[in-house]
């Protein structure tokens, strides 16, 4: 660590860090090293392959391409933020019920992708999950389980959602 | 009984053991673990494909006495990769064979000063000249391997070929070629390694075959098998990929470390992996077909060239499994295969799933399409004339034993695709249309575990133990990398001692704790090691009722209760199980005659696809496949392995192709590499026959690569049927399309220009 380097605050998951760090570091490389959060994966280290995709102001991005300094004051999300009180997001439990993660190295970042695509589209078109997932490569499914899984994964995310506003009601 | 029908947990979609780490993104991959006083490693790789190291430099700029550097002076045993044949130097000593051969290695503290380390050394050459195809290794004027350049060679004969052309009604010819093809798992290669003294040699990575690493590494550091421990961590994709490689990486790897006195890890990034590591060995094969005027084969004539690249590796037995599936499922009185696998100054090509299958199907399966334009009969005709039947005898002279079902796999496909009415539709719509539309299909079968006498060689152990804990706790050496070997065994657990998919763990792939059960390659996993696990999992039950007091019927919690009585009166609870052959299982790998596989998973794939001939890409609308695989013992897992297979095959086929570039790979980033992506890929519809297999882990055969032996010559059938031009090689990107289809355009329309 060198003392010249600039602090970088921004929020992962709801929480705030502070990372000193060479401001061209990559945002990836910041995740897992600094944070140690080692669920966003590396597959390609040019923006291709979407393993290490990450939510950042709401935004779908590729964190080997992103220096963390353009991360200051970003709110970030990794796949280490989806479930919650010890329950896996219903994205995770239609992916675990679908077969939709194989080999599991590319899962976290089609996670995010996934849940960029539902928040942005609630019940996605074939097409739209299709365009949705291009950037993020899978070469073990074949993706059709991973369809499937989003598909039951946005139902879900839409019955629990219809239910709080019956309940509201 | 394997075939027994009613089974609580086997057959049903229960989910991935190890799914809600990978979901979570908690499972541990090698690149995820941190070593105490961990350093880094890296390889100094030749710049050229072939010649003498005259010598090695080291630029004054950067400060040596921070780095380990290690060659091949280093290395304290033989400098060599323990495969089939022992040719392949750890590190080059010498000379070099291909580019990006390892020469040298370093390592140091901080990862980030290993590359201008790894730029500063100085490698000077003097070269000698290169071969880099199958046509130049076979003339034999550049010898660059053995005497000849033939890393081997087989000879399959049935009946008398040559008898035959004389009275055939009619001889079709044909040659095929496929192209490389790079297994593109997601995860790259990775290893971590940790030396001392007392304890010898510990590598953790993403592996297939912690017995194949442990076997070399034992030789290049001239260790006792117990010096050596591997252990396998999750894995991220393999397809083959990661079943010879890693011995290097992790010889290298634990170099470093001991040089060094520090853990190293060594985890290569997409460049570097593309371009050293193993691919698909590209084929050329030459078909002479005999048939009678009912279009019955007569004779089938084969020859089969292989490049196996600049080192012998696993070129061999990928040659005999082309050769075992070269004549496909047809019956035919008279078969010879000449095999040749030839060697180039291209990095050695090795596993990867199908091994050598995909290249012999596409030959045959194209071949088969030509010879029924040839002879003037419908496609699928042809090939139900043909088919091999129960009771047949293939190639090899095995007689099929067991219930075989291509015609009514046919029946099923030619139903679900509704084939005739697609053709016909296609045939009226495309005179009209820029797009043009045709379908297509292809037979095949693959034959599940290791070829002839492999498996009683491999002599697997298998089995599990019981936790004081109170876990069933599975003792296998077969890894999971994503296709779903820790389900499955958990399943083949479960079911056969009678408690839950939940009381079930996995021992890690780690051979200072599990028996070897053999390599996790040839779809022998379930088939074979399944079987064995059904076996340990009734003899457990069978041990805790003879010596524990376990009743005929039991819960869950008796089990347990019994298997901590036996601790306390006879120690362990561990069982074991060998491998047993089926009976009447024969071969003679002298002659290639007898039992090639004890089983077979029969297939049939179709793909519907579009030709645009404006952008001249080819596109796959559709894809159906159809397949007997024995018992389905996860329905949700099987059908993922079929479309992730289906889908490397369409990449193989339409997308995937290496560039080298005076033997070094031109295009190896995911940039210009292309697969298929979320929006390449069809809707796939898959569709189970099962017949249970009698000695596979509860009928189950092999399914992880049948798959990806068919969509490439379905798809070009369908290009053919689509555009009437006749492909011969994959793979068929647009500028290979718009070649072909240029040239007709020229020949057929010269007024125009």
């Amino acid at each position: 660590m060198s003392p010249s380097w600039p602090t970088i605050r921004f929020t992962v998951n709801g929480k705030e860090c502070a990372v000193q760090a060479p401001p061209m570091k990559r945002l990836l490389d910041v995740l897992r090293e600094d944070l140690h959060l080692s669920g966003t994966k590396e597959g390609c280290g040019e923006g291709e392959c979407g393993s290490c995709s990450v939510r950042m102001n709401g935004e779908l991005v590729n964190s080997c391409l992103v220096p963390i300094l353009q991360a200051e004051g970003a709110d970030i999300q990794t796949v280490e933020g989806l479930a919650s009180d010890g329950k896996l997001h219903p994205l995770q439990q239609a992916f675990l019920d679908h077969g939709g993660a194989q080999c599991g190295i590319c899962t976290p970042g089609m996670l995010m992708a996934a849940a960029q695509l539902i928040e942005r589209s609630p019940s996605p078109s074939m097409a739209e999950i299709r365009e949705g997932l291009a950037g993020n490569l899978c070469r073990c499914t074949g993706f059709m389980r991973i369809f499937e899984s989003v598909i039951a994964g946005a139902t879900q995310i839409a019955e629990s959602a219809a239910k709080k506003v019956n309940h509201a009601g | 009984m394997s075939t027994k029908t009613t089974t609580r947990i086997v057959g049903t979609p229960v989910p991935r053991k190890e799914g809600v780490s990978k979901l979570l993104g908690a499972a541990v991959y090698v690149d995820d673990i941190v070593r105490e006083g961990m350093w880094f490693g890296a390889t100094v790789r030749s710049t050229i494909p072939r010649g003498l190291i005259r010598s090695i430099g080291f630029d004054r700029r950067i400060d040596w006495s921070e780095f380990t550097v290690v060659t091949a002076a280093d290395i304290p045993g033989e400098n060599h990769i323990q495969l089939i044949v022992a040719d392949q130097p750890c590190l080059a000593d010498g000379q070099v064979n291909h580019c990006d051969e390892a020469i040298l290695l370093l390592a140091h503290p901080d990862k980030h000063k290993l590359r201008e380390a790894v730029d500063a050394v100085r490698v000077e050459y003097d070269p000698l000249h290169p071969i880099f195809t199958i046509e130049e290794s076979e003339r034999q004027d550049q010898v660059v391997w053995g005497t000849d350049n033939l890393l081997k060679d087989f000879l399959l004969e049935k009946g008398n070929v040559d008898s035959v052309w004389q009275n055939a009604a009619h001889i079709v010819e044909g040659e095929y070629r496929t192209g490389a093809q790079e297994h593109l798992y997601i995860e790259n290669n990775g290893i971590i390694a940790e030396w001392n003294a007392q304890n010898g040699i510990t590598v953790w990575g993403s592996l297939q075959c912690p017995y194949y690493v442990h076997k070399t590494l034992i030789k290049i550091f001239d260790l006792p098998d117990q010096k050596v421990r591997v252990v396998q961590t999750e894995t991220g994709g393999a397809f083959g990929g990661k079943e010879d490689y890693p011995s290097t990486l992790a010889s290298h790897a634990a170099l470093l470390a001991m040089k060094s006195g520090h853990p190293v890890k060594m985890v290569y990034d997409r460049m570097e992996d593309l371009a050293a590591t193993t691919k698909r060995h590209p084929s050329r094969t030459r078909h002479r077909t005999a048939l009678d005027k009912d279009g019955k084969l007569l004779a089938m004539d084969i020859d089969l060239a292989m490049d196996g690249g600049a080192y012998a590796t696993l070129s061999s037995t990928v040659l005999s499994r082309a050769t075992l599936h070269a004549p496909g499922p047809y019956s035919c009185p008279n078969v010879r295969v000449r095999a040749k696998s030839w060697a180039t100054n291209s990095v050695p090509y090795g596993a990867f799933r199908g091994f050598g299958a995909p290249q012999a199907i596409f030959a045959l399966e194209r071949h088969m399409d030509e010879i029924a334009a040839a002879i003037g009969i419908d496609p699928v005709e042809l090939r139900r004339k043909n088919f091999l039947h129960t009771g047949d005898t293939t190639a090899t002279e095995q007689v099929m034993r067991e219930p075989l079902i291509m015609d009514k796999l046919l029946d099923r496909i030619l139903k679900e695709s509704d084939y005739y009415a697609r053709r016909e539709r296609f045939a009226r719509e495309n005179p009209t249309s820029s797009i043009k539309r045709g379908i297509g299909f292809a037979c095949f079968y693959h034959g599940s575990g290791f070829t002839g006498s492999g498996e009683r060689i491999l002599n697997s152990l298998a089995g599990m133990d019981v936790t004081p804990e109170g876990k069933v706790r599975v003792l296998v050496s077969n890894t999971e990398f994503g296709q779903g070997t820790n389900t499955v065994l958990t399943q083949i657990a479960a079911e056969a001692i009678g408690i839950g998919y939940d009381d079930i763990t996995m021992a890690a792939a780690d051979t200072g704790m599990v028996p070897n059960s053999g390599p996790t390659v040839a779809s022998r996993t379930v088939m074979v090691v399944g079987r064995l696990i059904e076996r340990a999992g009734i003899q457990l039950v069978e041990m805790l009722r003879a010596h524990a007091g376990l009743a005929t019927n039991f819960t869950r919690d008796e089990f347990f209760a019994a298997c901590e009585r036996y601790r306390s009166t006879h120690g362990e609870v561990v069982s074991l199980v060998r491998y047993e052959a089926p009976p009447g299982i024969f071969w003679n790998d002298q002659k290639y005659r007898g039992e090639a596989y004890p089983s077979y998973a029969w297939s049939i794939h179709m793909a519907q696809v579009a030709v645009d001939t404006v952008s001249f890409s080819a596109e796959v609308e559709e894809f159906w496949a159809v397949q007997e695989v024995g018992r389905v013992l996860n329905p949700v897992l099987a059908t993922g392995q079929i479309e992730g297979g289906v889908a490397q095959g369409i990449g193989y086929a339409l997308y995937e192709k290496i560039l080298l570039q005076n033997g070094h790979m031109a295009n190896n980033q995911m940039t210009n590499y292309i697969i298929p992506t979320a929006e390449d890929v069809p809707p796939i519809h898959v569709f189970f026959e099962e017949i249970p297999f009698q000695y596979g882990g509860y009928g189950a055969k092999g399914i992880g690569e049948l798959p990806h032996d068919g969509p490439a010559p379905a798809i070009v059938n369908a290009i053919k049927d689509a555009t009437g031009v006749s492909f011969h090689s994959i793979p068929l990107l647009p500028e290979d399309l718009f070649a072909e289809f240029a040239a007709r355009q020229l020949a057929e329309e010269p007024a125009t220009l």
